[in-house]
């Protein structure tokens, strides 16, 4: 049997490279030997998405992309005529907020310990890439369930693109194909959430593991292992064989953030209108606008800062530049740092101060996100320059001011920096 | 630094202390494993809410589920539905909706889901009478509420007792009463366990498969729970040679 075996994968690593592939990538590829707790976000986000997809699949054949016909081919066919139909679309909803998690905290590994920094530059930017891929998937897929919410938060966002100067409007019909969100809206995002951002997401994927393989893990001391080799193998002294180690390790990770995503999907399916919004159970109307029209937990600091800036020239433009560019900024990360070490563990005061300034920021800046800003009322008229001003406004701009100078004054602050002596080699 | 932001966080509180109020709902009595009660919940359901209010979603055989049999689902709550596997849909036009009540009755569906069980069984409780309504009925959850008040019969009707007192401060308050000043059909105790029965249904239409999902929970957390113990084994055995 093992005769035979062993002659066909022969036979196929004649004519493709499968052994030498399973050795490049999983059990020849030589990983640090200390990963902590965060390292396990990595192979966690690549689980998300193949479920995602996975589940994507199935959804698809039952829901009707057709402005009359696809709330109920949510709420009645999904829902309840196909046989565990609620489970694929609960596993599919919670799905996109725990990518978010999973990826928002993939992220912060890299700032903790430094994995943006030379030679990774381009696996962050890769990373950059699948996250603004993600947010669009996010954006579009919301729009699907044609709910009150998806309606009116897919006509918020694509005003967005109405206060360019000049070309605004236009590109906001352009995008929409009619001058509301109506069914051509609909149609053309189920396109682009079932397959055109699907397509490059996967690319991105591709791109971020093979950079990543080709120069190495980093590691929560940010060292280089490949300094240190055995002389006579060559392997990385502080290196371990990514399979077996790391795979039964991301095991033990992923049963258990398996847990939490069940606990989520039987238990609490709605996360207490932060996954699924109550009013998202109303059908699109667009003769009625909602009261608060607030997007999903994982857009709300960026919604925050959209609205923390005031109209200038009588354009919202300014708020939208401002919102793009919190984004867009992760991207110059590698190039703002110049701290001469990269983990955390051997920076100064300066840095940790700034990263939990940035995390206070953006959890403030998310909650502030979710509420409407009137929620604490107004200032007293007769205070200097706050006189009548929304508080949770003057808040959520105190905020956007420490989330840009996090990354403004990032190339003075790490250079001034006291960092501690790091090791030559891992510390376990 | 650190101090800095704890010193910002802390001018904060006071701040949060004031987010609005939300306005009071009563707790509705409701659970959803009680056959009985969303048994009578359906029934009343079927003949108060249903000549207006449709429930495309929900199909009479899922009342299965409620412990009726099919034969008593047919004989006793399908009026304008013919076959058992129908969804439950009104007869009225929307457009006539629109005419007579200014806004077309929403389909009551997942309406559970909008709302939640408190506000419904507190807005089911809450009518009153006001004249300068068209309907004649106004609402303490749901100002200016086009619907009218269908459930008076049973329960009577009510009127808004504004008192203003002031209160410790100096500053004047307003409270809110409802009182019942001709009494229904029904007690006001025999009332409020009527409603808890018809939230009770729609809560239940709201996701029928509640109740399966969440069994399926607790098997899928124990069956991970053995899952993680296996794992965990597996990757110490691996690690052993790992210094």
């Amino acid at each position: 049997m093992i005769k035979y075996l062993t002659c066909a994968l022969k036979w196929v690593d004649d004519r493709f490279p499968l052994t030498a592939t399973w050795k490049a990538h999983l059990s020849e590829y030589y990983a640090p030997k200390n990963f902590n707790f965060w390292y396990y976000f990595g192979s966690l986000a690549l689980l998300v998405l193949v479920m995602q997809i996975v589940t994507g699949i199935f959804l698809t054949m039952h829901y009707k992309p057709d402005a009359d016909l696809a709330f109920y081919s949510v709420e009645t066919t999904i829902m309840r005529d196909v046989w565990g139909g609620w489970f694929i679309r609960y596993l599919h909803s919670t799905g996109a907020s725990m990518f978010f998690i999973v990826v928002y905290l993939h992220m912060f590994r890299g700032l903790l310990y430094g994995s943006h920094r030379n030679p990774r530059e381009l696996i962050w930017l890769f990373g950059v890439g699948i996250f603004l891929c993600l947010m669009g998937e996010a954006f579009f897929g919301y729009l699907l369930p044609w709910g009150q919410m998806s309606y009116w938060g897919a006509q918020v966002i694509v005003n967005l693109f109405g206060a360019i100067p000049f070309i605004g409007p236009d590109v906001a019909e352009w995008l929409r194909g009619d001058y509301l969100v109506s069914d051509a809206t609909l149609n053309r995002f189920f396109a682009f959430h079932v397959i055109a951002l699907p397509l490059v997401l996967l690319g991105l994927v591709a791109a971020h593991v093979l950079a990543l393989h080709e120069v190495g893990s980093n590691n929560p001391d940010g060292v280089e292992i490949k300094k240190y080799k055995d002389p006579n193998t060559g392997i990385p002294l502080d290196g371990i064989p990514f399979h077996p180690y790391y795979t039964v390790k991301d095991i033990v990770g992923v049963v258990v953030f398996l847990m939490v995503f069940a606990a989520v999907v039987f238990f609490a399916p709605e996360m207490g209108g932060y996954f699924l919004e109550a009013n998202n159970f109303v059908p699109a109307n667009p003769m009625q606008t909602p009261a608060h029209i607030a997007p999903v937990w994982y857009f709300t600091p960026y919604y925050s800062i959209l609205r923390a800036v005031p109209p200038m020239f009588n354009s919202q433009f300014p708020g939208v530049v401002a919102m793009g560019a919190s984004v867009l900024i992760f991207a110059a990360l590698p190039w703002l740092d110049r701290s001469p070490v990269k983990s955390i563990r051997y920076r100064g005061a300066q840095y940790k101060g700034w990263l939990t300034a940035f995390v206070i920021s953006i959890l403030v800046l998310g909650y502030l996100g979710t509420v409407p800003s009137n929620v604490w009322g107004q200032f007293d008229k007769d205070i200097f320059i706050l006189g009548g001003a929304d508080r949770a406004t003057v808040l959520a701009r105190v905020m956007m001011v420490v989330y840009f100078l996090f990354f403004i004054l990032m190339p003075w602050y790490t250079k001034i920096d006291k960092t501690k002596p790091v090791p030559e080699r891992v510390t376990g | 630094m650190m101090k800095k932001l704890f010193l910002l966080l802390s001018l904060l509180l006071p701040l949060a202390a004031q987010a609005n109020e939300e306005m009071h709902l009563d707790k509705a009595p409701i659970n959803t494993s009680d056959q009985a009660s969303l048994q009578r919940g359906a029934k009343y359901f079927v003949n108060y809410c249903l000549n207006c209010h449709s429930a495309q979603a929900m199909r009479y055989n899922r009342l299965t589920e409620i412990g009726l049999t099919e034969d008593e689902i047919k004989a006793n709550l399908m009026f304008p539905a013919e076959k058992i596997g129908e969804t439950m849909q009104v007869g009225m036009k929307p457009a006539d909706a629109k005419a007579w009540f200014g806004v077309a009755p929403p389909d009551l569906s997942v309406e559970e889901r909008v709302r939640g069980a408190d506000w419904l069984y507190t807005y089911l409780r809450g009518f009153y009478r006001d004249e300068t309504r068209p309907s004649g009925w106004n609402n303490t959850v749901f100002a200016n509420v086009a619907m009218p008040h269908v459930l008076w019969d049973l329960q009577g009707e009510q009127q808004l007792k504004v008192t203003k007192a002031k209160d410790a401060d100096g500053k004047e308050v307003e409270t809110h009463e409802l009182v019942l000043v001709k009494p229904g059909t029904m007690t006001p105790v025999e009332y409020n366990a009527m409603v808890a029965d018809l939230v009770n249904y729609l809560a239940f239409m709201a996701e029928p498969a509640k109740a399966t999902r969440q069994n399926l929970g607790i098997i899928a957390l124990l069956v991970l729970g053995i899952l993680f113990l296996l794992a965990y084994a597996l990757k110490k055995e691996f690690w052993k040679d790992v210094h």
